[in-house]
């Protein structure tokens, strides 16, 4: 009887080791790669199949899909890196429909060169964030181009998740007289990525705000089914995402200036690079649009999970059929909060 | 921020909201032209016009650097970089301003010309180093505030015998634009009262040289801060002068502005710069003694002279009305294209551009205020 036998490969050297074009061919170098990093650090029984593709049954309700791609530049940061980013950001995307998220893809550009080190400690990041979150990385795929066409790792996520029957959280739901709702402080995510670019190399104890939001979700739809609107403000900040919600919806929004919760070294940094923290990229906070009458019950929530006590409310819908967003200064005028123009912070995520 | 939100105290805004409310009189409208594009953007950040009575209003002045820059001063940029394959390191807020033929600065980069955008002009002097096979140049733009960093590194690069680095030079200067501002006829039809005095220039240039416009055109200038309780205090010390009939050079700005200014600052510039005879602003034409260029002693460093650029003159788009709104003669809103074909997506005219920008500002800021029927529906593609 023959027994089946493994030619000998020599191991992948995760510490001096570099990525070259023979682990993105198809063959046995990628098959090598797959096995002993992603499949090792992810290992769970849909991935071990070794399909090029992943079959699941799914539970009552709506099935969601959310893809992301991240492009984030430096690749490590205080409190995060590419790999833990590309789980939170995909995981948020479907949670913000009210889902619970089951399951995540995750497909990989590498750059010829690039250490096996880093990449190993990113795709373990991403396997701890995965693991933390209860949603596994049950598919992937794995592409290298050559050198300087890329720029050390990209990495595109896509979760799949399911809503429970009864909610209906979408971006067109806000209406006049809703309250509106941040689970916390704003614009730390960016800061803290621009502090290390090195263009500007400022000093800051500021971590990314970088979180799987799902938990923190399916609290407060526990006690407020009806939430109208959910969104977590990454780039553009949250400038961005309450237009989006005032189009979609087609009402306006008034802020209250003095309301928002921003750290004083995020105010600080952002004055002196000439930035608006409104606009500046958040990777583990949402906005939460509810009926007026929900919302103290939806902020006692929130700020009794950990993700969410700094949360506070902000706002009102207003109708208004231009869609402006409008602010009430601290100092006690009105201004548009209006879309962000051109580019403020390049590959925040 | 210790020394920052002190200047934007809402309820110290109110107090002296109330006193400019009391003070001014109901017969008279007061006019004062804000010429610092910080001050533009500080009235909008902030909303302060909803603070103001109807009778005192204020007038957008030219002093935001990137929207005076003429169109051809931003083609021969473009020539730079993409004709002459040279590295242009610039200021981010010169990127989007529109030139001939539908370019910009962002389109040829796009289309493969090595253009870096910088915070410091610093910078571009360790792009030069680390790149000694390049040529690099720095285009300068701005008024008195940008000028001394750029004499810094002219007498840098001269001492480190840089080969490869030179500067494009762009900087104007503030008192001709206001002289301009006050000789032009039409400046009587405006009827402006008074002028808050630039901030960050006046550190540089001091107080001292507006003296003479209050001396010959009887005109109140109070130099302010960027910050809005400055500039609200500010408002208040015109409309005290106007009602004293008064035209006295103030400085509000007393934290940081001196009646001599920087005498460093002015030393590096006369040592690095001298007068051009001539100098074409976007909006008010061509101005004597309105701007400055490299000295022989620094030609090397000159890439007018490095490159031979040759200047030309390019007319604005007919329906832009960017050149009336910086002389102060119309209001964003005015203007027919504001808003619809203008955006700060797609700026035809250079105020849509920089955040200093009068109809930036406005469009960002401001434009609810605005007549229902000027109002396009929020848009994004």
């Amino acid at each position: 009887m023959f027994r089946k036998r493994k030619a000998y490969i020599r191991p992948l050297d995760f510490q001096n080791g570099r990525v070259d074009m023979m682990h993105g061919s198809g063959g046995r170098a990628s098959a090598q790669l797959i096995d002993t990093l992603f499949v090792e650090a992810f290992d769970n029984d849909l991935l071990r199949q070794h399909n090029d593709q992943a079959a699941f049954d799914i539970g009552a309700g709506r099935m969601v899909i959310s893809t992301d791609a991240h492009v984030v530049s430096p690749l490590f940061f205080p409190g995060g890196d590419i790999g833990c980013l590309s789980v939170h950001g995909t995981i948020n995307d479907v949670a913000m429909a009210g889902a619970q998220p089951l399951y995540l893809a995750a497909s990989f550009i590498l750059e010829e060169g690039f250490p096996l080190a880093d990449l190993k400690r990113i795709v373990d990041s991403m396997a701890a964030a995965a693991r933390a979150a209860h949603v596994a990385i049950v598919t992937g795929d794995t592409k290298v181009v050559e050198q300087n066409k890329g720029d050390g790792v990209f990495i595109t996520t896509t979760g799949v998740g399911v809503v429970p029957p009864g909610i209906d959280i979408r971006g067109d739901r806000a209406q006049p007289g809703d309250a509106i709702l941040v689970s916390g402080s704003i614009g730390d995510h960016g800061v803290a990525v621009m502090a290390l670019r090195e263009e500007l190399s400022f000093d800051t104890n500021l971590h990314s705000d970088t979180a799987a939001l799902h938990t923190l979700v399916a609290a407060m739809i526990d006690v407020v089914p009806d939430i109208h609107c959910l969104r977590d403000p990454t780039r553009g900040g949250l400038g961005t995402t309450l237009n989006e919600l005032a189009q979609q919806s087609g009402c306006g929004m008034m802020i209250q200036e003095n309301a928002l919760p921003i750290k004083p070294e995020v105010n600080a940094a952002c004055e002196f690079l000439g930035l608006d923290p409104f606009y500046v990229a958040n990777e583990g906070k949402l906005v939460a649009i509810c009926a007026k009458e929900d919302a103290e019950k939806l902020l006692a929530t929130m700020r009794a999970h950990p993700l969410g006590k700094d949360a506070a409310m902000i706002g009102e819908v207003i109708a208004d059929e231009h869609g402006f967003v409008q602010m009430q200064t601290a100092f006690g005028g009105n201004r548009v909060v209006d879309w962000l123009t051109g580019e403020q912070l390049p590959r925040i995520c | 921020m210790k020394y920052i939100d002190e200047f934007r105290d809402g309820r110290l805004a109110q107090q002296i909201a109330r006193a400019i409310m009391q003070e001014a009189k109901p017969s008279h409208v007061y006019r004062f032209m804000e010429f610092c594009g910080g001050h533009t953007h500080a009235i909008s950040r902030y909303g302060l016009k909803d603070l103001l009575p109807k009778n005192v209003r204020m007038v957008h002045g030219p002093g935001c650097p990137v929207c005076v820059l003429p169109i051809g001063r931003i083609d021969n940029a473009i020539e730079l970089a993409r004709d002459q394959g040279v590295t242009l390191c610039t200021y981010a807020d010169t990127m989007r301003v529109p030139a001939s033929g539908g370019l910009s600065l962002i389109k040829v980069k796009a289309q493969g010309a090595d253009i870096r955008m910088l915070y410091s002009c610093a910078d571009a002097l360790a792009v030069a180093q680390k790149n000694p096979q390049k040529q690099i140049v720095f285009f300068a733009i701005g008024f008195e505030t940008t000028t001394p960093p750029t004499a810094v590194i002219i007498q840098k690069a001269k001492a480190l015998g840089l080969k490869n680095f030179s500067v494009f030079c762009n900087h104007v200067l503030t008192p001709p634009a206001i002289a301009h501002i006050l000789k032009a006829p039409e400046s009587q039809q405006v009827g402006i009262d008074g002028f808050i005095g630039p901030a960050h220039v006046s550190t540089v240039i001091g107080s001292a040289a507006y003296e003479p416009f209050s001396e010959k055109y009887r005109k109140p200038v109070v130099i302010a801060g960027f910050e809005p309780l400055d500039v609200m205090q500010s408002i208040l010390m015109l409309v005290r002068q106007v009602n004293d009939h008064r035209a006295q050079v103030e400085n509000e700005f007393m934290r940081a502005v001196t009646r001599g200014g920087n005498q460093k600052a002015k030393a590096l510039m006369a040592e690095v710069f001298e007068l051009r005879d001539t100098f074409e602003w976007r909006g008010l034409g061509s101005m004597p003694n309105s701007a400055l260029k490299i000295r022989g002693a620094y030609r090397d460093y000159d890439a007018e002279q490095r490159f031979f650029v040759s200047c030309h003159q390019v007319a604005d788009h007919k329906a832009c009305a960017c050149g009336e709104i910086l002389r102060g003669l119309k209001e964003p809103a005015d203007c027919k294209v504001f808003g619809k074909v203008c955006t700060p997506e797609n700026p035809l005219g250079a105020c849509m551009v920089s955040s200093e920008g009068a109809c930036a500002a406005h469009y960002t800021y401001g434009r609810f205020r605005d007549p229902a029927q000027n109002q396009e529906r929020q848009y994004v593609s």
